[in-house]
């Protein structure tokens, strides 16, 4: 026995689940005298069997305690709380893993299963007689929110959190909040009007003393942690200002220049200085200094003085704990479907500038005019999936409320006498109430007719639209007064900004990427960024206010308590490092900076990953919790002593491929006793040394079992390792091992069928090479200074 | 059955068949919106509400016999066109009500079916004529399969 720690070893018989194919009297004999303590037990997570090892933990003083028994998966935790009360330190726990890896996989096997248990506790043994103690780092966080983005989903989100008592601060690029919800007449499928539900909350928000509101700014810069990011904002100049405006609305009317509203989608007009809509959040108006030609008559009528003409952009700095993105969606271009004649013809129009049309106080006040030519509107056509569903021409995916808003706008217009043909390839409405207001819409007289329009072309001043009618397979040619594209709610390029700025991933069309899509839809990559709405993806009204109280309340959570952060950091050895900077191009979190000229690490945005280690050409990195001295300690404990004929260590990730292993265990799929495994966060931990470090000290062969990138917790860390195994592989070969002795494989939960094969496959091209030859493991252990 | 005299031959030329014949462009007008309204209006149905499920045609048990599916039927109608009017399948009808009882919108497409063949009749279109059938047959016949051969009673 050496000077380390004093160490008690259990061994679990988990009834005949171990006990049937493992000895365990031999197990325990073995380790008699190896460490302090060791004794079995017939069930080891039972309530007295815990409180005996806490016990014994005490009476003897243990400073390290390894428990053989079922996956760390099962009981790790219980083990881990119930032991740290008796005083251990975390870093002095191991699970090693005796049923999923032993028992229930080598039933055939019982004389290679107590071998390869034996292996493995000496391996847990000596790690842990390297362990140094570890302490969680503890950091205060900032109890404020930033919400970016003023439409539905940030109203709702900023006054759920306000309503708590969280500070907010939310930040709105256009004048007013109110976002696309505020442009439309009606919203589906119950016909009420969005203005009427949504101007009271608008007003709440800017009552509300807990939310600090900002308009006409955009977020320019973020930086920081999660828990405490500083965060710039650009005020853009309104040349009104806010406090003293009093919103009578004199200067509107003076002024002489007349643009196009962007609240109307520019089918209507507003003068420079303007407020968007009557009931805008703050009241009060702006300069639009692109279009005003500083003439000074709005100044004149101004009677409290609050307009200034030579106003100039502002920054503001915030500092908040976590952050809401809810920047909503822009409409597919339809320029980009030349042959719908958007642009071309006044009388093709996109869904949301129907809505205004529709709107009693659009630019037609009322009246159902064409733009431009100003004719009446007696028929429509849909064209619906103009852009959606075709990734030739325009986004791949269903953008889900086109169906449901067309048919709301259909009835409208029903209502009010107009004939309504929706040409479309699926009506898709599956929401409460929404086949309902399908079937509302067609008693209305409203018709369908399935089928893509190819073509929009000019018959006098109306437009023939020709479209199939799969139905009947025969061709249907109608003319219509208008026509109304219903073009994909794509993200917009403010998102991709903020997204690139917070390095949150998005998804192939640029949506904002979820942590899990099913199971964590409102978090995002990032711990403490979260999402609502559209920036995730097309959706209707219900379902964007629930994501916005959901990630309010997320918010909420993550900022209750103070943040207990895993110390499973890297960490950089000062004197040894000569800041070539080769860990900061590798580090998927972007967590290492040169400052002085040596590496940095932000322990806060550390992964734990541990891809930097093997970057580093000069040896000065570490990872905490997993250091070099521990990883070697358990290679040299599980090979040296063993007495296996053949010996493969498989280095596995540790959350989804160990899973598959724990999974392929609990089918009980049989597989060669000679692998032995050892959990790492990604392969990209390991170093080339790591693996000719195993091949000295007695494996045949080494296994590198990898997360697919998407899956695994690290990212990008997954990505890297297979290259480096490739380049390893050549190493491999200067140093005179055959490159088929190191495998590599994806594995993701489902594939643990597929281990059975793998493990076969590369353990019988071992046996078929056989043992390493002693003169090359003589070569190494020279190599590597080892005696 | 019944007497198989080719009904395309009294077919408007503009209209043909809607049984994969036409392949016509196909307007909808004022003749589309009055036809459609007569319809309706003679059915008591709104032709609109049928979403082309198909579930008619499917549970019709004489469907196999007609040229034109009880489904397409009410597409033909609601898009406003009189195909039907010409085809077999509004006289194989049996009015035996399956559709209507399967129909998911809650359309009874056999008073659909029954409007037709009254359009039909009080064109003075008789499918079945009586002077045409051998009178020792006609005596032999059941008098209730003459009776649902001459809608001209039931409408």
């Amino acid at each position: 026995m050496d000077d380390g720690p004093r160490i008690g070893v259990w061994v679990c018989e988990c009834g005949g689940n171990i006990g049937g194919v493992v000895d365990v009297e031999e197990v325990v004999e073995r380790f008699r005298g190896y460490v302090a303590e060791v004794s079995k037990e017939t069930f080891l997570c039972s309530k007295p069997a815990i409180d005996g090892i806490r016990d014994a933990v005490i009476k003897q003083g243990l400073e390290g305690v390894i428990l053989a028994c079922c996956t760390p998966k099962m009981h790790l935790e219980t083990f881990m709380r119930s032991l740290e009360e008796a005083g251990l330190n975390r870093a002095y726990i191991e699970v090693v893993n005796i049923r999923e890896q032993c028992s229930w996989v080598h039933m055939a096997d019982p004389a290679g299963a107590t071998q390869k248990t034996i292996d493995l506790i000496r391996g847990a043994v000596e790690r842990v007689r390297c362990s140094t103690p570890l302490e969680p780092l503890r950091m205060k966080v900032i109890p404020e929110v930033l919400v970016i983005g003023g439409g539905v989903a940030g109203i709702t989100a900023s006054l759920r959190l306000a309503e708590f008592g969280m500070k907010v601060h939310l930040v709105e690029k256009r004048p007013s909040i109110g976002g696309h919800m505020i442009q439309f007449p009606k919203v589906f499928p119950t016909l009420d009007c969005s203005q009427c539900i949504l101007t009271p909350k608008m007003a709440s928000v800017s009552k509300n003393p807990n939310i600090n509101l900002i308009t006409y700014a955009e977020v320019s810069e973020i930086s920081g942690v999660p828990g405490d990011y500083t965060v710039k904002v650009t005020l853009k100049p309104r040349g009104v200002d806010l406090e003293k405006c009093t919103g009578c609305g004199e200067c509107s009317p003076v002024c002489p220049v007349e643009v196009p509203n962007e609240y109307d989608e520019s089918l209507g007009s507003r003068k420079a200085i303007y407020v968007p809509f009557p009931q805008s959040v703050p009241p009060a108006y702006t300069v639009d200094f692109g279009s005003c030609i500083l003439c000074g008559k709005c100044l004149e009528v101004c009677a409290p003085d609050a307009i200034i003409l030579d106003d100039r952009p502002k920054e503001i700095e915030l500092r908040v704990g976590a952050i809401i993105i809810a920047t909503g969606y822009e409409l597919y271009d339809p320029m980009n479907l030349s042959n719908y004649g958007y642009g071309k013809y006044p009388n093709v129009v996109t869904g949301l500038e129907m809505e205004r049309i529709l709107d009693v106080n659009g630019p037609g006040m009322g009246q159902l005019l064409v733009p431009k030519t100003q004719r009446p509107i007696k028929s429509v056509g849909y064209i619906l999936c103009a852009g959606s569903r075709d990734p030739e021409n325009g986004k791949p995916y269903c953008s889900k409320v086109c169906c449901l808003y067309a048919l709301k706008q259909a009835q409208m217009l029903r209502d009010r006498g107009v004939e309504v043909w929706l040409h479309y390839i699926d009506i898709r409405a599956p929401g409460r109430r929404y086949e309902e207001f399908y079937r509302a819409t067609q008693e209305k007289g409203a018709m369908f007719v399935k089928g893509k329009v190819t073509e929009v072309l000019p018959y006098s001043e109306k437009l023939l639209v020709r479209g199939e009618d799969m139905m009947l397979n025969i061709m249907v040619e109608n003319l219509y007064d208008l026509v109304v594209l219903c073009p994909p709610l794509v993200t917009s390029d403010d998102t991709l900004k903020l997204a690139k700025g917070l390095r949150v991933p998005v998804d192939e069309d640029g949506f904002i990427l979820e942590r899990h899509p099913k199971l964590d839809p409102l978090a995002t990559k990032r711990d403490g960024v979260f999402a609502a709405g559209v920036v995730t993806g097309p959706k209707d009204i219900q379902t964007t206010t629930s994501e916005a109280e959901g990630a309010a309340m997320k918010a909420v959570n993550f900022l209750s308590k103070e943040r207990l952060i895993e110390p499973n950091k890297a960490v950089i050895y000062a004197s040894l490092c000569d800041g070539c900077g080769a860990c900061i191009e590798v580090c998927p979190e972007s967590a290492i900076t040169l400052r002085d000229g040596r590496a940095q690490i932000n322990e806060l945005l550390c992964s734990g990953c541990g891809a930097c280690i093997p970057s580093c050409p000069k040896e000065a990195m570490d990872q905490q919790g997993l250091s070099e001295s521990q990883l070697k300690a358990q290679i040299r404990g599980i090979l040296e002593p063993s007495e296996a004929e053949i010996k493969i260590i498989a280095f596995v990730e540790g959350e989804v491929a160990y899973t598959a292993v724990d999974l392929a265990g609990l089918a009980r799929i049989g597989y060669p006793s000679s692998f032995r495994i050892i959990p790492l966060p990604s392969m990209s931990r390991l170093k080339l040394s790591h693996i000719l470090y195993a091949f000295a000290l007695g494996a045949d062969g080494v296994m590198l079992l990898e997360a697919p990138e998407h899956e695994g917790p690290y990212g990008r860390a997954h990505a890297i390792s297979e290259k480096r195994a490739e380049e390893y592989r050549l190493e491999l070969e200067d140093h005179g091992i055959d490159s088929v002795r190191l495998w590599f494989s994806r594995i993701y939960i489902p594939d643990w069928r597929k281990l059975e094969r793998v493990f076969k496959v590369f353990h019988s091209t071992i046996e078929g090479e056989g043992p390493l030859d002693p003169e090359t493991r003589a070569f190494l252990r020279n190599r590597l200074g080892l005696t | 059955m019944m007497n198989s005299k080719n009904v395309l031959d009294s077919v408007p030329e503009e209209i043909e068949m809607a049984l994969g014949v036409s392949r016509q462009s196909y307007r909808y007008g004022a003749e589309s919106i009055v036809f459609k309204a007569r319809v309706e209006e003679l059915s008591g149905q709104n032709i609109n509400l049928c979403y082309q499920c198909g579930a008619c045609s499917s549970g019709c048990p004489l469907s196999k016999e007609m040229d034109l599916l009880p489904s397409k039927v009410i597409r033909l109608v609601q898009l406003g066109r009189e195909d039907p009017l010409y085809s077999r399948t509004i006289w194989i009808c049996s009015t035996c009500f399956e559709c209507e009882v399967r129909c998911p919108r809650g359309i009874d497409i056999a008073s659909v079916m029954e409007a037709l063949r009254q359009i039909m009749l009080r064109r003075k279109y008789s499918e079945v004529r009586l002077e045409s059938i051998d009178p020792e047959k006609l005596r032999g016949l059941p008098q209730i399969a003459l009776i649902s051969n001459l809608r001209k009673l039931m409408a």
